[in-house]
């Protein structure tokens, strides 16, 4: 049971984290973003997890999008969070690319009007209406509060199951806002237009091989970097892979285990219980009748073994997402047995019945005879 | 009916000695009483009888069917059918109530269901009201009932009875010395005791010493 659990819950932990991070790096070939770890450019940029890797000026953003490749371009900034919230500066395209809904309200039209993700809201208790201020920096703090500037939430998202569930999502305008007004005590009499930045670009383009081509040139001749999405999260998941399959390993082992203990605890049943077996004998039932008993309680005992442990898994992987939901943004969802969770299934059976064969050998040479008499 | 003819055995891995028994024959509906010091086989004889061990030679007939001719399964299904142990010990289904463990030996016997027959034996054995407790809250002597009601429910040919009442007190032992010639009368079978309690022999005219 304890192994089924454990089994199920990698197994689901895994295939939702692919799920999971495909469903949320489909909508972009590319992320053009300041020089750095091109995995901590997707991770900051895409899933919104890990810290930027700097700025880039929006200008450059604008040249990129006039290329012929490009298909679409949606910049995209940070600078701020409420109560560990990221705040998202980026155009309202952003929300179609991943088809998010409002659920009430509407999408925000100004500067420091803000959409949030149905998470965020139920999170922090934010309804249509309310307003809130942010805190500089990606981090909760009580510090460096821009109290000058309240955001206003004109809408709330349908849940979507995806990154920006987690997310408050403003105009990059907001963002700009936000810091301008801080940066005028720095810089007094620059042109704002010309220093503005985005913190990345994601860029979708009209086929595969432009992503390719571009990514070469910008990370040749720019000083910012361009990575690929799909290639980062697949070597990110080589690398967690190994972790996987440790686990995956500890999972079969314990299987193993588990499937020996079945097998030690039948042929114990049927030692124990030899007396209430040979009795059957005399009442007249034959050795088929007796392993048939045993056979079925095999049956029910890894029957209702894997569905307590499949439950438990779930579960487990439940608490697993309220906790990963705090920490990372990340929930998982309920679901129902998938294919590899079946052959789980029917492996635990197929060691048990094995294990029903090997116990109920002993029940061809019970000894009615002696059972009854030795007692 | 039961009769035997030079009947032998050996016990596995002490091929050398032999035990050899009397013959038998028991016309229907008699009583049989063997008696003998501890060790002699009593018990390998009763289990000779209702087949629970193949004999080394000679041949057991009960109600004219040679039972160790059988095949196994055959075997299982006869002994079922016709024949009815008791033991000195009681042993039950455990984790089944009184009237389960009633039930799986009448299912096992594959004779259909009497439900008259049950109650009334139930009845008599004082048992009514026991129906639905475990085997571990009924008591010894009410064990000891439901033992002999086991090995009688469903109207065996032969009663074949090892010890019976060597836990006994004399009023139980009585007791259950009455119910089992009773039940052997109901059943029109025959009994067979084996005992070394003297207590028992002054029931039975028929007496076989090993």
């Amino acid at each position: 049971m304890l192994s089924i659990s454990l089994a199920t819950f990698v197994l689901q932990v895994r295939n939702q984290l692919n799920q999971h991070l495909e469903k949320n790096i489909k909508p972009f070939d590319m992320v053009i973003g300041a020089k750095g770890s091109p995995l901590q450019l997707v991770l900051s940029s895409v899933l919104h997890i890990d810290n930027p890797t700097g700025n880039i000026p929006f200008k450059e953003a604008l040249k990129i999008s006039k290329n012929p490749m490009v298909k679409e371009i949606t910049a995209v900034s940070y600078g701020d969070n409420y109560k560990g919230v990221r705040i998202l500066g980026t155009p309202i395209e952003y929300l179609t690319k991943y088809n998010a809904k409002l659920r009430e309200g509407k999408l925000y039209e100004k500067p420091f009007e803000v959409v949030i993700g149905n998470y965020v809201a139920k999170k922090n208790n934010l309804s249509v209406g309310d307003t809130f201020v942010s805190a500089h920096g990606l981090a909760e703090n009580e510090l460096e509060k821009h109290n000058e500037k309240p955001f206003v939430v004109t809408g709330i998202l349908k849940p979507t199951g995806l990154i920006i569930d987690d997310l408050i999502i403003t105009n990059l305008e907001s963002i700009w806002e936000v810091h301008e007004h801080e940066d005028e005590h720095i810089h007094h009499e620059e042109e704002h237009d010309e220093q503005r930045e985005v913190t990345s670009l994601l860029v979708k383009f009209r086929n595969p091989i432009g992503a390719l081509q571009m990514s070469g040139h910008i990370n040749k001749n720019t000083t910012m970097q361009a990575a690929l999405p799909k290639f980062e999260i697949e070597r990110l998941m080589k690398f967690l892979g190994i972790g996987f399959k440790t686990i995956n390993g500890i999972a079969i082992a314990i299987l193993l285990v588990a499937g020996l203990s079945i097998f030690f605890n039948l042929i114990k049943t049927v030692r124990e219980r030899k007396q209430e077996l040979a009795l059957l004998r005399t009442y007249g039932a034959n050795t088929l009748q007796l392993v048939k008993l045993v056979f079925l309680e095999a049956l029910f005992l890894s029957l209702l073994g894997s569905v307590l442990g499949w439950l438990i898994g779930r579960i487990s992987l439940w608490f697993f997402s309220t906790f990963a939901q705090n920490l990372y943004g990340y929930h998982f969802v309920f679901s129902p047995p998938n294919n590899r969770e079946l052959i789980v299934l029917i492996l635990v059976i197929l060691t048990t019945l094995l294990a029903a064969i090997l116990a109920s050998l002993s029940l061809f040479k019970l000894n009615v005879s002696k059972t009854i008499s030795n007692a | 009916m039961i009769q035997t003819s030079s009947l032998e055995f050996t016990y596995q891995g002490r091929e050398k000695c032999t035990l050899s028994f009397p013959d038998i024959d028991l016309p229907p509906q008699e009583d049989l009483l063997i008696l003998g010091p501890s060790g002699i086989g009593k018990t390998t004889l009763l289990h000779l009888l209702a087949g629970l061990l193949p004999p080394k030679g000679g041949d057991v007939f009960i109600s004219n069917t040679c039972i160790n001719k059988l095949t196994r399964k055959q075997l299982d299904c006869f002994r079922g059918q016709h024949i009815g142990l008791i033991f000195q010990r009681p042993y039950f289904v455990r984790s089944l109530t009184l009237l389960e463990n009633l039930n799986i030996r009448e299912q096992l016997s594959k004779k259909k269901k009497d439900l008259y027959r049950r109650e009334e034996l139930v009845e008599q054995l004082g048992l009514s009201n026991l129906q639905n407790k475990r085997i571990h809250q009924l008591s010894e002597g009410q064990q000891q009932r439901l033992s002999i009601a086991l090995g009688v429910i469903h109207k065996p040919k032969v009663i074949l009875a090892d010890e019976p009442t060597s836990n006994l007190d004399d009023i139980n032992c009585e007791k259950v010395i009455r119910l089992l010639k009773k039940e052997a009368q109901i059943c029109k079978s025959n009994l067979v005791i084996i005992t070394h309690d003297h207590r028992v022999k002054t029931h039975f005219d028929n007496h076989l010493v090993l």
